[in-house]
């Protein structure tokens, strides 16, 4: 006995296995994000007025990412339109520009974590804080020795709760400039990664997990572009029914995405 | 009318078998015999993965055992060495096992493996995936799960979340030592990377429960033959769909909860850690502004659906047992179909009875008690059901049938002494004593793990054509019976006496003994139930091993038996034994309902679920 | 790989596969739909972007702002799930499962934040 209701819907549910299996997948990804977005708000909530950060995060990025996204779930979609009505060149066209759209969405991504890596709180031993992008490290910087110095492009400010909010008319107006610091006059020096604060740590980790899905997303979309389009030939029903399931899971992609954006970057 | 059992080896990418007429031409060239791994290790049939899961959840529930023994040692025998294996263990583990005692970390660290081994390696394997893997394609009349590849992946990342917890038993700092909870900040400040391990074997394992689940409910809702409707699915595969529904929406919550304690534990984040944390006597070198509450609430978000994932397969395959050996339908099919639904919606919203005293007002905490009291009505219908379908019924006694009716008071006493634990008042004193200790292994370990046992001397003549042997069985299931009662029951009354969960000395600092003056101190009857307790622990492993030895000598040795020895109607014991790859040579036709046993005017006091419709036949009643 | 190259878009479909024109799938159409779902798209971005930006709601107080962005985000999800996702012409099965889970998720959400913030009186808040 074969395994049925592989290609043809089952009648009394009106769909195939492998869209039920995509659904219930999805299902299961909701809850996951929605975890990650619980603790996100869970912990934004729990915070002291001006605990939590704003504009830490460059909107013009986000929303380079955000169009980018939606364009590539409109190209899956039509990927599979095109598989539907048989038109395989077309097929080929349109999941080429999702892969590059996606490839281009992770590029910004690692461009904008990149930003954050080099980007420093330093606070120092006259109690201000220096806080800026890494421009260089002198050869002979090191922190326990406390030799050498660094050079950052940014600013100086009396108190921490001066970078919470960037959004602020004094952070906006604010002038930066290149700063030498001499390792001696450093406190304690720290960029802002996951451990700088609860922010950053839910950024990167709930970004960092979208973009493992985007990442596996766009392998399966490759592969089913790529080799896996050999299929197309012996068995395109089967083969447009993979490209539905696939265009199920990176349109869920985008719609977390969706959520991301507004919650991470705009409020 | 019983067919020959024919012995067809699971071949792995065959289509149906087929016959041996001599115009097939190309028939054995191109089948030719999967090799060992492709047979037996990355086999994508079922019936192949339900073994594989069984006999791996067996061991890991050795193991997980073999732990606890060396526990109710030190509790009993605070610091002194363990007989026998303290050497042994001194020259595996070092440091912590110096002398041979168990010290507290290695205490705490086999405390926090033996939960996490029993429920997520041992009993969730067993009960779900491996009879679930096995039975339900077979029940429904299906071929094979609906994405075979997808379950060979879920097996094998069950495998690889084992050895990544076993593994940590071995790195410096030795395993988890936060308990099966692992909570913050405790689990992130403790100087192993045992936390670490833990949390990636975690993810491991609820991706592999996450897969299975989707192929469960895929398989439960696309692949049911043609007549088998929803109301004629046998309990047991109702039980396994609520059972992965409950996994599915309930389990990526604490992988999300999971990956953040990881980012805590390795990227010096704190989720978790709230602002000021000392560790230690030093203010800890991280940003604060975290909650431990909030794991606890991502925790048993999951924690306590769990805990429905742990029972309602076992009640599955005790509802099917006592149906086949009362030879009569179960009492109450409908109120067992709407009961279950019910648990499995309810299971999600109970969950902070497992933490009134996290300071939480009386609001919050009245919500979670009234959807708790109300989960425990359905529970009650389902035994009720249970034990009503005993009366008027022509009961057979056998080794599967007496653990399903062990199963019955033991549950209803785990599931009773539940009720003050649920009622936020009473649980203020009993919360993190040896009650809830006594709560829970009353309903898992002579509850559920009894069911487990019932199902595996109910399939084994299906997987294997024989049966297990029947006094050594009834041996196993008396002194089990007799053991898990000695063990579990001095424990309700320990834990109303004060005595405190975790305690690795075994509550001596705190015993009348040693503080005579205090009002409080643990009187001298429950430090000496210690020693019952231990030497109960120990007959009951001992009862274990005719049970392990009469599992393997049966394979070989065993009453052969027919295709339905135990005359069962559903559609599992309609198939060759065992099942071929395929499972039925034709799609099964589905006409009757799953309990359909002395139907008045049948010829026999069975009717199969897939026989053919008889005219004259007056049919069952109708399911109330 | 050539055969790929030179097929035909109206060749006739494959034995035993459905007719193309049975599924009423017309290529257009689709990209029309898509077409408008991005303008929309990029419409709802853009309010979004300037409520952000805006001066609405008492000095720091963000609620007000976040509530009116998110909502904006629910509608756009609203366009790619129903829409792109075709959740809209989508079986009842897939429907049921979702409700679910979103009861579920707002269970999650709703009773951790109403268990951290009812306090018995007197007893910490931060």
């Amino acid at each position: 006995m074969e395994i049925p209701y592989t290609i043809n819907a089952r009648p009394d549910t009106g769909l195939y296995n492998a869209k039920l299996g995509i659904w219930l997948f999805l299902a299961s990804e909701v809850m996951l994000f929605g975890g990650l977005f619980s603790a996100y708000i869970l912990l934004r909530v729990s915070q002291p007025p001006g605990g939590w950060p704003h504009g830490w995060l460059d909107v013009r990025l986000g929303t380079v990412n955000t169009l980018l996204l939606a364009l590539s779930a409109i190209t899956t979609l039509l990927a599979w339109a095109a598989c539907k009505v048989r038109e395989f060149g077309k097929f080929k066209f349109f999941h080429a520009c999702t892969i590059l759209l996606a490839l281009t969405f992770l590029g910004i991504k690692s461009y904008e974590y990149h930003d954050k890596w080099i980007h420093y709180e330093i606070q120092l031993t006259n109690g201000k804080i220096a806080d800026g992008h890494l421009l260089e490290k002198s050869a002979d910087f090191d922190l326990a020795k406390k030799t050498g110095t660094v050079t950052l492009h940014g600013r100086e400010v009396e108190n921490h709760s001066e970078l919470m909010d960037l959004r602020s008319p004094e952070a906006q107006s604010a002038k930066l400039d290149e700063m030498t610091i001499a390792a001696a006059d450093i406190k304690k020096m720290e960029n802002y990664g996951p451990r700088h604060n609860t922010f950053t740590a839910i950024y990167f980790t709930l970004t960092g997990l979208h973009a493992l899905h985007i990442f596996g997303g766009t392998l399966v979309i490759f592969y089913l572009w790529g080799p896996g389009s050999k299929l197309y030939k012996t068995d395109p029903e089967r083969f447009t029914n993979r490209i539905e399931v696939s265009g199920l899971f990176w349109h869920f992609v985008d719609l977390v995405w969706i959520f991301l954006f507004p919650v991470l970057y705009l409020t | 009318m019983e067919t020959t059992v024919q012995q067809f080896p699971p071949f792995r990418e065959s289509p149906a078998p087929h016959g041996h007429d001599s115009h097939d031409d190309h028939g054995h060239g191109e089948h030719h015999e999967p090799n060992f791994w492709s047979k037996y290790i990355f086999s994508t049939d079922h019936k192949v993965i339900g073994i594989q899961y069984g006999f791996m959840a067996l061991c890991f529930m050795l193991f997980g055992f073999f732990l606890m023994l060396l526990m109710r040692w030190q509790i009993a025998h605070p610091a002194m060495p363990v007989p026998f294996f303290g050497p042994i263990l001194e020259r595996i583990l070092g440091q912590p096992a110096a002398g041979g005692a168990i010290s507290p970390e290695l205490y705490n660290s086999f405390g926090a493996m033996h939960g996490t081994i029993m429920v997520f390696l041992g009993v969730v394997p067993l009960a779900f995936a491996a009879f679930g893997n096995y039975v339900v394609p077979l029940m429904i009349g299906a071929p094979d799960m609906c994405f075979p590849r997808i379950n060979m992946a879920s097996f094998h990342a069950f495998f690889l979340g084992g050895v990544v917890m076993l593994v940590s038993f071995f790195i410096p700092g030795g395993a988890a030592q936060a308990g099966w909870t692992s909570y913050s900040p405790l689990a992130t400040t403790i100087p192993t990377n045992g936390q670490a391990f833990w949390l990636v074997g975690m993810v491991l394992l609820i991706t592999s429960s996450l897969l299975g689940a989707v192929n469960f409910i895929a398989t439960i809702i696309q692949l049911r033959a043609p007549g088998m409707t929803w109301m004629r699915l046998p309990w047991f595969v109702w039980a396994q769909f609520v059972t992965a529904f409950i996994l599915l929406l309930a389990f990526p919550p604490l992988e999300a909860a999971g990956v953040l304690q990881l980012m805590d534990n390795v990227a010096g984040t704190s989720f978790f850690l709230p602002t000021g944390l000392a560790v230690g006597g030093q203010l800890a070198d991280r940003s604060g502004g975290g909650s431990p509450l909030l794991w606890q609430h991502l925790f048993w978000f999951l924690g306590h659906p769990e805990v429905y994932v742990l029972i309602l397969p076992a009640m599955g395959i005790v509802i099917e047992v006592i149906a086949n050996n009362t030879r009569k339908p179960i009492w109450g099919y409908k109120s067992l179909v709407y009961s279950v639904l019910g648990v499995g919606f309810l299971s999600f919203i109970v969950w902070a009875h497992h933490m009134y005293l996290t300071g939480m007002g009386q609001k919050i905490a009245t919500f979670f008690q009234a959807t708790t009291m109300m989960i425990s009505v359905p529970s009650v219908i389902i035994l009720t059901c249970m034990f009503l379908s005993l009366w008027g019924g022509a009961i057979r006694i056998n080794t599967p049938m007496l653990f399903a009716l062990g199963f019955l008071p033991m549950f209803g006493i785990g599931g009773l002494t539940g009720l003050p634990l649920g009622l936020a008042a009473c649980d203020l004193y009993l919360h993190d004593t040896y009650y809830i200790i006594a709560h829970f292994h009353y309903v898992v370990a002579p509850g559920t793990i009894f069911a487990l046992f019932a199902g595996v001397y109910f399939w084994f003549p299906k997987m294997t054509g024989r049966k297990m042997n029947e006094f050594w069985g009834r041996v196993h299931f008396w002194c089990s019976f007799a053991f898990m009662n000695i063990v579990f029951m001095p424990m309700f009354v320990q834990g109303i006496k004060g005595m405190l969960r975790r305690m690795s000395d075994g509550g001596i600092n705190y015993s009348a003994a040693r503080v005579p003056n205090a009002i409080d101190a643990l009187p001298g009857t429950a430090m000496q139930m210690n020693g019952v307790i231990l030497w109960a622990a120990i007959c009951l492993g001992i009862a274990q091993i005719p049970f392990i030895i009469n599992l393997f000598w049966s394979i070989s040795h065993g009453e052969k038996v027919g295709t339905n020895p135990w005359r069962a109607t559903t559609l599992d014991w309609q198939t060759p034994t065992p099942p071929p790859h395929g499972n039925f040579a034709h799609e099964p036709h589905v006409t009757h309902g799953p309990y359909e046993y002395s139907v008045p005017g049948a010829a026999e006091d069975f009717t199969p679920q897939n026989a053919p419709v008889e005219k004259n036949a007056t049919p069952a009643p109708a399911a109330h | 790989m050539s055969e790929l190259k030179t097929a035909k878009p109206h060749d006739a479909p494959l034995t035993g596969e459905s007719e193309p024109h049975a599924h009423a799938v017309n290529l257009n159409s689709y990209i029309r739909l898509c077409a408008v779902v991005f303008v929309v798209v990029l419409c709802t971005t853009a309010a979004m972007i300037a409520t952000s930006f805006a001066h609405i709601g008492a000095g720091n107080d963000w609620t007000l702002k976040v509530a009116l962005i998110l909502s904006i985000a629910v509608v756009n999800a609203f366009l790619v799930a129903g829409y792109l996702m075709h959740l809209l012409s989508e079986k009842k099965l897939v429907y049921t499962v979702l409700i679910f889970t979103v009861f579920f998720f707002i269970g999650l959400v709703g009773l951790t934040m109403w268990a951290m913030h009812d306090f018995p009186p007197g007893t910490a808040s931060h």
